[in-house]
């Protein structure tokens, strides 16, 4: 089981640096979806992976999956949410204020100003 | 704790010696209002105070104690907040006290009413606190720190005048030579604790063989010559000084010529013992400070203005002193000594004196003054005393010190020659006293003249007496040298030299008929008659070609900014990919480096069977993101495919005993895909194919490796055994939170505060997005918007079907989601999931029937329950110190209900409870904002509820609950 979930992180990450690595807004995002997915299961599989122990005390239980991972993955999850959210509205104004949805080339330049001279 | 070496309270005190003034620097701003002279007080008070702490230090100082305290600061770095207090330090504390003190009195009444008073006390109490501070430190990291901190303060002070470019300019001369000089004497000074081994004085200065041995001693050494000999204005750095004089006169007085230039030559005075004696210091530095002492004496006698004379003579000063330093011999550091106390008293004196000349004659022209001391006899007799003992005239104090080093430079030889100090030093001697003559024949002596812009007369005595003050010295130590500077210039000079002893000398006005007499005699007599020829001199040095340092210097800031601009062009390409794949490249690089470093021992922990099910979802999850690589440019299936990735991995979570993760990940999961489908309406459907195959090639070798790595990190740590550190949560949940979803627990209550900030995080992200949407609907974004046409596939725009369903469902998703957060403190579920189900319930209402419909429903608009679930989470974390326990300590107890029987109140509920508004808030927040500009784009009039079965001949009917639904609303 531990050869597949590697196997997932490494083929989920790769997708998502692909993705990103492309020049225009969707697939970028699409791409840091996928790698949220990797690191996600990446800080869950440090944790180990166990099989049938939810971390809910109970009292014919004999062990316990590590919690913490798990709790910190939760909250990256959600938080990654609202990252994801926060870029998808970042690229959807960048595009309807610029009309190019492209993210390999910077906006035009402003003249910048004069620069006060030494003299004497 | 302080360590105690002497005098406990004299110890805690001495710490108060730089803060005291750096603290107090606010008061003058606020005294302001109540008037002048209560801000010149307001000014005066710390200076004051910190001058009887430090004369209460005295006693111990002058039995030759160290009065030391320290205190940790940053251990690990080797910085502490530690002050010593011996004799050199002593002496130089009491000097910019001293001097401060005077100044804040002549300055009272230098500046004009339109000045703003309370600004300038205030620079002028945080230089002397980062003064007080580069001569007290211990520690040489905390000598840095206030050395960065003088350049800093001297900025605001030239600059002052902010109206003036000279001010601005010069102001930004002096912080990119003096500020740059204390990087370099950072990194000098880091080298030197590394090769003694610790950061504090009181040991380095011990171990100067051990650093004179070591190989980085040349390397350290030009480090921190390059600090002191920009701070010093030393020569070629010397050009910042006179554009320095763009400050108001009292800072010059005080800055530039009495204290801050005097912090380089205080730093080699300080190090001496640690660093001088060497060849390589006898070189560099005593040649450095003569040149110094000749190009700034030269200048000076070319020099107008009343303040560039006087600046170039202190430069030509601190050449003089860093030559004797340069010298090596403790008789030299003696004399050094002795004229830092000289040229103090003499140059803040006529720095003043140049102040009154412009304040009352209206201008410092050299050339337009002349016989002023018919006019103002009192300042003029003042100036002119001190302009004699800048000159080097017997009975003068700067007579002695310039015999005593003329005396040391006859014994000796530069590289072997005998001739070339004794005959340079007098040359700087002879125009020291010509451009010395000069000032004082030009401005005092002569004729009244009927032309002066003002009508000079003597000032009122607060301008004068600070000039009085430093001139009675000037005249007391010319006559009786020994009884009024010996004993300071004697244990300042035992500091200066450390361990050894100093050599027999007395300071007196008669030594007979000696060398440096013969030298003193003819610089006088050269000095005349240079002074004669003084004319045909200008015209020669007009007529050759001069190096304007200035003018390399703004070359050399031009070529650095187009440099630096040229660099960032090349490397700041605005390309996201670019930088993306920069990032992940060097991060494979380094885990790859670091991999091959390692051992590589295969892990130990047993594998867990593969089962059917599990092989099944893997290789979907494989297919999928293959395809997706290769399908990308097609957006909606994109989509598609990325939900069932993220339905996969929620699967996986419930395979490994996460059934907390996997409820979060699949509500996300159908958040995020109704979020990216509302932008992909406005986003193009299509990304189009722009890169080549070598590119794309590229491009997936760099994904592929960095997959493979972390793929193999993945396995390598699944497949070794550990410690988790959770078991205290395991063993505490139920007992100490009061849940058996330790999840949950640890969201609530251990890591608490971990998910009020995330909240947070939460809220802000959605209220950026409301507000990066809301702009939108304005300028170019707004007519884009406009121009949209929407697409022919949402003709039908709320289905009955739907809306009829989802009202249905409405209770019932309500329901569950209540349930969800009800257990989720015992089982599966909790505040994040809860509100996930929630606001997904909440957006189908609005998918079926329209956001405008279902936000007039709403009884709490999305930033209500952003606020909401913030406070609450806030009052609850709160709520816990009423109680005298730490911030979000949760407490819970058990109810007994009827019919329903015992169940658990926990304070954590009502935090998860704010946790769910939040989220709730987020997601509606979002999803509806991007609705709001999508409503924009479309040009059909939406209708408002269902009514989409528009039958012929039944419209009537139909149209019957849009008419409803706008008299609800």
């Amino acid at each position: 089981m531990e050869v597949l979930i590697a196997s997932a992180i490494g083929v989920l990450s790769a997708a998502g640096i692909y993705l990103i690595l492309r020049q225009r807004s969707f697939p970028v995002i699409i791409g840091m979806t996928f790698l949220s997915y990797a690191v996600n299961v990446f800080l869950f599989a440090m944790g180990r992976l166990t099989v049938d122990r939810p971390p809910i005390i109970s009292s014919g239980a004999a062990a316990y999956a590590d919690p913490l991972p798990q709790a910190l993955v939760l909250t990256a999850i959600v938080i990654s949410f609202g990252m994801t959210a926060l870029i998808v509205v970042l690229a959807l104004r960048g595009y309807l204020e610029t009309g190019s949805d492209r993210v390999d080339e910077g906006i035009p330049k402003l003249p910048e100003p004069a620069e006060e001279r030494l003299t004497s | 704790m302080p360590t105690v070496w002497s005098n406990r309270n004299v110890t805690l005190n001495i710490v108060l010696l730089p803060i005291l003034p750096l603290l107090a620097a606010i008061f003058p701003p606020l005294a302001i209002r109540s008037g002048r002279t209560l801000c010149a007080v307001a000014a005066a008070v710390p200076t004051v105070a910190a001058l009887l702490i430090l004369a209460a230090a005295a006693p111990a100082v002058y039995r030759g104690e160290i009065v030391q305290a320290t205190y940790e600061w940053l251990p690990q770095f080797g910085l502490s907040y530690s002050i010593f207090l011996d004799g050199l330090g002593f002496f130089f504390a009491a000097m910019i006290l001293g001097i401060g003190l005077l100044i804040i009195i002549y300055s009272r009444f230098y500046l004009s009413q339109d000045d703003p008073m309370g600004r300038f006390y205030a620079y002028l109490l945080l230089f002397q606190g980062a003064m007080v501070g580069v001569v007290v430190s211990d520690n040489i990291l905390l000598m840095v720190v206030f050395w960065e901190l003088t350049s800093l303060s001297s900025f605001l002070l030239i600059g002052y005048w902010r109206a003036l470019p000279e001010g601005r300019q010069g102001a930004r001369m002096a912080l990119v030579v003096t500020g740059g000089g204390g990087l370099l004497l950072l990194a000098g000074l880091l080298l030197l604790g590394q090769i003694a081994g610790s950061y504090e004085l009181t040991e380095i200065l011990q171990r100067g063989d051990v650093i004179k041995a070591s190989p980085l001693y040349l390397p350290m050494l030009l480090l921190v010559l390059g600090g002191a000999f920009t701070k010093s204005a030393q020569f070629p750095f010397h050009f910042w000084l006179p554009h320095a004089m763009a400050a108001p006169t009292p800072v010059s007085a005080y800055l530039h010529s009495a204290t801050m230039v005097k912090a380089g030559v205080f730093l080699m005075a300080r190090l001496w013992p640690a660093l001088a004696g060497t060849e390589a210091w006898f070189l560099i530095v005593s040649m450095t400070g003569l040149i110094t002492m000749l190009v700034g004496a030269w200048i000076a006698l070319f020099k107008d203005d009343l303040k560039a004379i006087l600046a170039y003579s202190t430069v030509s000063h601190l050449g003089l002193m860093t030559m004797l330093l340069g010298l090596g011999t403790p008789m030299a550091a003696v004399v050094a000594v002795f004229h830092i106390l000289n040229h103090a008293t003499f140059k803040a004196a006529l720095f003043m004196s140049a102040g009154i000349v412009d304040h009352e004659a209206g201008t410092r022209d050299i050339r337009r003054l002349g016989g002023l001391l018919h006019l103002m006899p009192i300042s003029a007799t003042l100036a002119l005393v001190a302009a004699g003992s800048m000159a080097g005239l017997p009975l003068l104090n700067g007579f002695l010190s310039k015999e005593m080093m003329l005396e040391e430079i006859v014994h000796t030889p530069y590289a072997g020659n005998p001739w070339i100090m004794p005959i340079l030093a007098t040359v700087g001697a002879l125009l020291s006293v010509a451009y010395s003559a000069r000032l004082a024949i030009k401005t005092y002596l002569g004729p009244v003249r009927a032309d002066y812009p003002h009508h000079p007369h003597d000032p009122p005595v607060g301008l004068w007496l600070p000039v009085a003050v430093l001139v009675v010295p000037v005249i007391a130590i010319g006559l009786l040298p020994a009884l009024i500077a010996g004993p300071v210039v004697e244990r300042t000079a035992l500091a200066v030299v450390g361990g050894q002893a100093l050599p027999s000398y007395y300071l007196a006005l008669w030594h007979g008929f000696t060398p440096a007499l013969m030298m003193s005699a003819v610089a006088f007599i050269g000095g005349a008659a240079l002074l004669m020829a003084f004319k045909p001199l200008d015209r020669l040095r007009l007529a050759t070609p001069r190096l304007e340092a200035k003018r390399v210097f703004d070359r050399v800031l031009d070529g650095a900014t187009g440099g630096a601009k040229a660099l960032v062009a090349a490397l700041h390409t605005e390309s996201l990919p670019r930088y993306f794949a920069t990032i992940v490249v060097a991060i494979t690089v380094v885990g790859t480096a670091g991999f091959m470093t390692g051992s590589h021992a295969a892990g130990t922990r047993a594998h867990l069977p593969v089962n059917g099910p599990a092989l099944v979802i893997w290789a979907t999850l494989l297919a999928t993101s293959l395809a997706v690589m290769v399908l990308h440019p097609n957006r909606l299936l994109t989509l598609i495919l990325t939900s069932l990735v993220g339905l996969g991995v929620s699967i996986a979570f419930i395979q490994f005993s996460a059934p907390d993760l996997a409820l979060t990940q699949i509500s996300v999961e159908v958040v995020m895909t109704i979020l990216l489908l509302l932008a992909l309406n406005l986003l193009p459907r299509t990304t189009p194919r722009e890169t080549g195959w070598i590119r794309r090639m590229w491009d997936g070798v760099i994904a592929s490796v960095a997959g493979f790595g972390l793929a193999g990190l993945a396995y390598a740590v699944m497949t070794r055994d550990f410690q988790p550190i959770s078991e205290y949560h395991l063993a505490q949940s139920k007992p100490g939170g009061g849940g058996t979803n330790v999840v949950n627990v640890i969201l609530v209550d251990f890591r608490g505060f971990d998910t009020f900030g995330e909240i947070i995080v939460l809220c802000i992200a959605a209220l950026a997005i409301y507000a990066l949407l809301d702009s939108s609907l304005k300028g170019a974004a707004a007519r884009r918007l406009a121009s949209m046409r929407q697409g022919e596939e949402a003709a039908d725009a709320h289905p009955l079907m739907l809306v009829v369903v989802t009202r249905v469902l409405l209770p019932l998703a309500m329901t569950v989601g209540a349930f969800i957060f009800l257990r989720g403190h015992n089982q599966p579920g909790g505040g994040f999931i809860a509100g996930l189900v929630v606001a997904i319930a909440l957006l189908m209402q609005a998918m079926a029937s329209g956001y405008i419909w279902t936000a007039e429903r709403l009884r709490l608009n999305a930033h209500t329950m952003l606020g909401l679930g913030v406070l609450l989470a806030g009052l609850t974390g709160l709520g816990s110190l009423l109680f005298g326990r730490p911030f979000l300590t949760s407490t819970f107890g058990y109810v007994h209900l009827p019919v329903i029987g015992e169940f658990e109140l926990a304070s954590a509920m009502a935090f998860d409870t704010g946790v769910f508004f939040a989220v709730v808030g987020t997601v509606l927040l979002s999803l509806a904002q991007i609705a709001r500009v999508e409503a924009r784009a479309e040009r059909k009039p939406v209708p408002q509820g269902p009514s989409d079965i528009r039958l012929v001949g039944s419209a009537r009917a139909v149209s019957q609950p849009t008419i409803a639904h706008s008299k609800e609303s």
